[in-house]
């Protein structure tokens, strides 16, 4: 909630070119990452490591209305993201990877593909790019294996490409887009 | 004036005539019976009930595509929720998938279900070719080599895929149960609990009270049969006395008053998510858009001609004050239902177990009535986040497709392999299921092979490390 609410405010801060103008695309994009990053982490070190690997009190699953077991944190990300395109907002932001369980998350556009590649080194990545025919300030943030729980569940899931991750491994991007007007 | 009215009369006969016509359209478009006229084309069997109330699916005038996706989600739009579609449309809306837009743009209900289209609308009132599909997932075979060599025009068939619903389809569940039995040897149906919730949630005390403490004996005279059906009804049971249903509260003068006939919207103040269901579906769709009750003679189904002006209405199948659920679980649909499904029901063996437990001997939940399936016991999260036993009564809600009726109906019964085979033989849904079905449906053995598979490679894995 605290996220969505952070969110809406930077939303809004965006749609005020008066309070905008000392930002820059980067900026912005950095300052909603930044929170992104930081609910992304609390939910799987608090929720998902602690309750499922530590204290193993409950399991977080893909199917977790069917298994009343924990979201994943790759669908925690990406149910936030949804909700904010529901809500309209003038952003979007979605987590892909080279290495994706879920195919549609794979990179798809050629600034996609080169990013994904480059935040491998650690360090973001940002371009912009056309896609539709409109143009995008796209940020594009590596994703870390921050707790046992990542890594666990991505080498042993059956469709996942790569099997071998270990903590700290660059296991995707998060991939932030900004309109250009 | 009079040769200013001689020397434009011609613009004047223009100018009135087109007032005329202007006036006449925006008044027959916004009447039922007078749009007529300017109906395009023929509508679906979802929305032909109400295809004369134009403004149900056009909205305001002028509001455009707009306007009609607004319309399509104000009836829609909890289905899709409930059940977790597998395209919503914040999947499209991300400029990662600009490129699939163009392809289908699947942000608008009407790029896939076109009305007035009679001639290319396929079952589910889709309007694109069968192979849909292939404009976004040409490439499946790479992820799924399983799908090699497989026709686009066959994702859909029964047991495969649902474009918005995989509850039942979904890869891991199959794989979950898939090695279930034919019939299960727990089979029966979950439990209602209307009136524990209602006293849980305090609406109501639950004491059951007699004939003796009824409420509008004078105000509404009611006959002895009126009392007796009463008083053995759950309502009694329950508390619910007469002026629960029969005295509301008037409009204009905010004043309690009796009333002879309550309608749906009085059975709501109870029984809303009922209601909500019922007024959702084909039984009730009319009353929801201002139209007169459904009668089965407007049906496209078989219906039977006794029964052809009967208006729906909550009564017309519960029966006021007797309000027997068995009545209304069979007989009521029995009594306008004239299809070759129905008709083959009594010979069916789900009929034989529901003769049996409405005798007495067979189990509490162990009959199969057309209710068990058409208007199924559901888990419903409700207003206040609890959970309760629901009956949807929109009985649409699983027949779209009919794979969608697995999860809330035959898994209490059967296993997974045989609903899906089942529900896919549409021979044997004619006949209402004597026999067995011919054909497997191959979803389930794909699935256990890519598990196998999955823990080949897991297996592999675990070796390099070693």
């Amino acid at each position: 909630m605290r996220k969505l609410i952070s969110l809406s405010v930077l939303g809004c801060t965006m749609a005020m070119p008066a309070v905008a103008s000392d930002w820059t695309h980067k900026d912005i994009a950095d300052a909603l990452h930044s929170i992104m990053e930081a609910d992304r982490t609390v939910y799987t070190k608090l929720i998902v490591n602690r309750l499922q690997n530590q204290e193993k009190v409950i399991k977080a699953s893909e199917h977790w209305k069917d298994d009343k077991a924990l979201v994943l944190p790759a669908q925690m990300f990406r149910y936030g993201a949804e909700h904010v395109a529901e809500k309209g907002a003038n952003f979007s932001y979605s987590l892909l990877s080279l290495w994706p369980v879920n195919k549609q998350n794979n990179a798809k556009t050629s600034v996609e593909k080169e990013g994904l590649k480059a935040v491998l080194g650690g360090d973001p990545y940002y371009k912009t790019e056309v896609l539709g025919g409109k143009k995008y300030f796209t940020a594009i943030y590596p994703d870390k294996a921050v707790a046992k729980a990542c890594i666990s569940c991505h080498n042993d899931h059956k469709d996942s490409p790569k099997k071998d991750f270990k903590m700290g491994d660059v296991m995707g991007g998060v991939v932030l887009r900004l309109p250009i007007k | 004036m009079a040769r200013f009215v001689i020397r434009y009369r011609a613009w004047l006969v223009w100018l009135i005539a087109s007032s005329a016509l202007v006036a006449y359209f925006a008044y027959a478009i916004q009447t039922p019976e007078a749009a007529r006229p300017f109906m395009p084309g023929k509508t679906t069997h979802a929305h032909h009930q109400i295809e004369l109330q134009c403004m149900a699916c056009h909205a305001e005038p002028f509001k455009g595509r707009a306007g009609i996706q607004e319309a399509c989600l104000s009836c829609h739009a909890k289905e899709l929720k409930a059940m977790d579609d597998s395209h919503p449309i914040s999947k499209f809306t991300d400029p990662r998938n600009a490129d699939t837009l163009a392809k289908l743009d699947a942000r608008q209900c009407v790029s896939c279900h076109s009305e007035h289209k009679a001639e290319i609308t396929r079952p589910m009132g889709v309007t694109l070719p069968d192979d849909f599909c292939v404009r976004c997932h040409a490439d499946v075979d790479k992820e799924r080599p399983s799908h090699k060599g497989m026709d686009f025009v066959s994702c859909a068939t029964g047991g495969c895929h649902n474009f918005h619903d995989n509850r039942a389809l979904y890869e891991d569940f199959l794989i979950k149960h898939g090695h279930g039995e034919t019939v299960k040897t727990d089979a029966g149906l979950p439990e209602r609990g209307l009136k524990e919730f209602m006293v849980y949630m305090e609406y109501l005390d639950g004491e059951p009270i007699t004939a003796a403490q009824m409420d509008g004996r004078v105000e509404l005279k009611p006959t002895p049969a009126v009392i007796q059906n009463w008083e053995h009804t759950a309502h009694a049971k329950a508390g619910v006395n007469c002026s629960a249903c029969h005295q509301v509260k008037d409009k204009k003068t905010d004043q309690l008053v009796w009333l002879k006939k309550p309608d749906h919207q009085v059975c709501a103040s109870c029984h809303q998510p009922e209601v909500d269901g019922f007024l959702a579906g084909m039984h009730g769709m009319r009353l929801k858009n201002g139209l007169s009750p459904m009668q089965p003679g407007m049906a496209e189904q078989p219906m039977k001609p006794s029964a052809a002006h009967k208006s729906l209405s909550c009564t017309s199948c519960h029966s006021a004050h007797s309000f027997d659920t068995r009545r209304a679980a069979v007989e009521s649909c029995l009594s306008c239902h004239d299809d070759g499904h129905t008709r083959a029901y009594k010979s069916s063996k789900h009929f034989g177990l529901w003769h049996e437990e409405v005798k007495g001997r067979g189990a509490k939940g162990s009959g199969v009535s057309c209710a068990t399936c058409h208007l199924p016991r559901v888990e419903f999260l409700t207003p206040e986040d609890e959970q309760r036993i629901l009956v949807q009564h929109n009985q649409n809600d699983n027949l779209r497709p009919n794979e969608k009726m697995v999860r809330t109906v035959c898994l209490n019964c059967h296993g997974l392999q045989f609903s899906l085979d089942a529900l896919a033989d549409k021979k044997l849904v004619a006949d209402n299921f004597r026999g067995v079905p011919k054909k497997q449906i191959e979803s389930i053995r794909m699935a256990l092979e890519a598990e196998q598979r999955g823990d080949a490679r897991k297996a592999d894995a675990v070796s390099d490390e070693e």
